[in-house]
């Protein structure tokens, strides 16, 4: 580094040195940390096992032999394959498939404060499920909700992609003012709800608080899926995430489709992060605050940023979750508690973001 | 040779607005210094993006050696076709180095990394742009002088038979300017490449450029050898300004003052 990288990198040698190093050991850290915290979550709560007891417990249940596990008691058996594990895989899954929603729809908006909620993306959702919550609507089972707020997500991330475009394609301005105003209307139909649900107020509440609780191995399954095929969609694009930061005209005079590509990635991101809104509810900033930890650490390049924060979103979810589940006396919804750390980041970066625009030549 | 037919482009809605570009035929042969010249919003910008594909006519049609621009696959195009925009805006902290590294990335398969091969190729760009001291500095703390010589660099990395440069140095001190049209004129006389400039300072462009193509509403008005094209009458016609034109001898080109 010269003289004149002054800002970040004098501050955090090390960290700041990662970006010129290989990817693979970073990955190989991250993934030895988030099995470890996945062992240590699981163990943590009212019923307490110790790291050895779950690896034992897990093994059993994986590899059927009864005996390896036979000395820890059928109660904390259960509790951990069928409590703790499904609700944390998906803590992990919903966590690694924000944080790379957030980063590829920072890549696409040319904005570092975007993330998936900036769209309307998560106001649609969460729309569509009061709805079936406030009509009761069971139609579907046990599906209603989750796939009413599905419904909500897309049709929100339709109408907000449809008052944007224009005949050059999608700018990131009006993206982000069409899912400022839908968010908007659709906040105001929620208060509507919550008004007129009365004593159903209360699930409404909890559901858009966001909220981790009695997940089951279909929910960990079904969002474990779409993190993995759609952050390999995102990854296999890394590199045209790159050239697209360079501008539009820059990038397709560097052979990437921007016509068709933005869209694409546009509706990958938004389904990722509307399938985590409909089967956990409403948790912010992470989309916002891990591509951004990933990027100060390792470099803004996609092809890294992608996969390191899919690992650290899932880590840190994963522990905000476990922190209101099993640390704090009272369970707090997951979506307050990011809010309550993330908020604040927000604005730092921000203020962060100004700061640097008065540095002659800084910013843009 | 990219050639223009008949082309014409619109933005937005044809009931309502202009074209931008209006029945342009031109050619760019290899081995030729092309400057566009016109006032603010006569379609210069447009005529480029047409030319690199980026934008599609709404009329007639863009060939690069024959083949229709729109047959071509994107990454093949950008083998062939580099375009420098006019604005450089950069969110991201990328150095510079990455971002002259990205130039690489139509040579290179999906996944493969940077060869050794192409680090040189960054390396001797840097180098001819003046702009190693730069190459570890983040993108987002340079100058608007200095970001440009970046992508100017990135261009050239892309190594490319045509060059398409929208006002390159609008924002660069004169002796950067010099440098970066020298390296562009090298790169036609030597390698027969063409370029073709979106140019404001008509001095610089009078010095540099084989071919002069004077645009004004979307059309071209005056096309040919700067020697021959470039007068007082054709300054006169497109700016409205009444000019002085004289041989300077020291480099070998007609040089303009303006009168009024």
């Amino acid at each position: 580094m010269t003289a004149g990288s002054h800002t970040i990198n004098n501050r955090q040698p090390f960290l700041q040195s990662l970006r010129h190093r290989s990817l693979w050991p970073q990955l190989a850290v991250l993934s030895a940390l988030l099995l470890g915290s996945m062992a240590g979550a699981a163990g943590m709560g009212y019923i307490e096992v110790g790291y050895g007891g779950v690896v034992r417990i897990v093994l059993s249940a994986v590899f059927g032999g009864q005996e390896i596990a036979a000395d820890i008691e059928p109660a904390a058996r259960a509790v951990i394959l069928e409590v703790r594990m499904p609700r944390i895989l998906t803590a992990v899954a919903v966590g690694g498939s924000l944080a790379v929603a957030g980063a590829v729809f920072q890549g696409i908006l040319l904005n570092p404060l975007a993330d998936p909620y900036t769209l309307g993306v998560s106001s649609g959702a969460a729309f569509g499920a009061s709805l079936a919550l406030l009509l009761n609507i069971t139609m579907l089972g046990v599906f209603s909700v989750p796939l009413f707020a599905f419904a909500g997500a897309v049709i929100t991330l339709g109408v907000v992609m449809y008052l944007a475009s224009s005949a050059g394609g999608f700018s990131s301005n009006n993206l982000i003012l069409s899912g400022i105003i839908v968010a908007a209307i659709l906040s105001a139909g929620i208060s509507f709800f919550k008004y007129m649900a009365d004593e159903r107020v209360s699930v409404l509440i909890f559901w858009l608080m966001g909220s981790l609780a009695a997940r089951t191995w279909a929910d960990a399954a079904f969002t474990g899926a779409v993190m993995v095929i759609g952050t390999a969609v995102c990854f296999f694009f890394a590199r045209d995430l790159n050239l697209m930061s360079l501008g539009t005209r820059s990038a397709a005079s560097l052979g990437v489709d921007v016509r068709k590509l933005s869209p694409l990635l546009l509706v990958c991101a938004s389904l990722m992060a509307a399938i985590c809104v409909s089967i956990s509810g409403i948790i912010g900033f992470v989309g916002l605050l891990i591509p951004h930890l990933v990027r100060s650490v390792s470099g803004p390049d996609n092809s890294r940023l992608i996969p390191l924060s899919m690992l650290t979103g899932g880590i840190l979810l994963l522990a905000a979750d476990t922190l209101t589940r099993s640390v704090l006396p009272e369970e707090l919804p997951i979506g307050v508690l990011t809010a309550l750390i993330g908020g604040p980041f927000f604005c730092y970066i921000f203020r962060k973001r100004q700061m640097s625009r008065m540095v002659p030549g800084g910013g843009q | 040779m990219i050639r223009a037919s008949d082309v014409s482009f619109t933005y937005g809605d044809k009931k309502i607005n202009p074209p931008a570009v209006k029945n342009i035929t031109i050619a760019f042969e290899p081995g030729q210094f092309y400057g566009i010249i016109g006032p603010n919003g006569c379609g210069k910008s447009t005529l480029l993006d047409l030319l690199c594909g980026h934008s599609e006519p709404d009329q007639g049609m863009v060939s690069y050696n024959g083949r229709a621009l729109s047959a071509w696959g994107k990454k093949e195009l950008a083998r062939n076709i580099a375009l420098v925009p006019q604005s450089v805006f950069l969110n991201f902290p990328y150095t510079a180095r990455e971002v002259v590294t990205m130039g690489r990335y139509p040579h290179l398969p999906r996944f493969a990394a940077p060869a050794t091969e192409d680090m040189e190729i960054v390396d001797s760009v840097l180098a001819n742009c003046r702009a190693e001291n730069l190459a570890g500095r983040y993108m987002t703390e340079l100058s608007g002088g200095e970001k440009q010589r970046v992508v100017f660099a990135r261009s050239l990395a892309q190594n490319t038979p045509v060059l398409l440069l929208d006002e390159p140095c609008a924002n660069l001190d004169v002796r950067y300017a010099l440098l970066l049209m020298d390296i562009a004129a090298e790169r036609v006389r030597s390698d027969n490449r063409s370029v073709v400039a979106v140019m404001h300072d008509i001095n610089l462009a009078a010095r540099y450029c084989d071919h002069l193509v004077f645009m004004n509403h979307g059309m071209i008005r005056a096309s040919g050898p700067t020697a021959r094209v470039l007068d007082r009458d054709v300054l006169h016609e497109i700016f409205g300004v009444d000019a002085k034109l004289s041989m300077e001898s020291a480099i070998g080109a007609r040089q303009v003052v303006f009168l009024r």
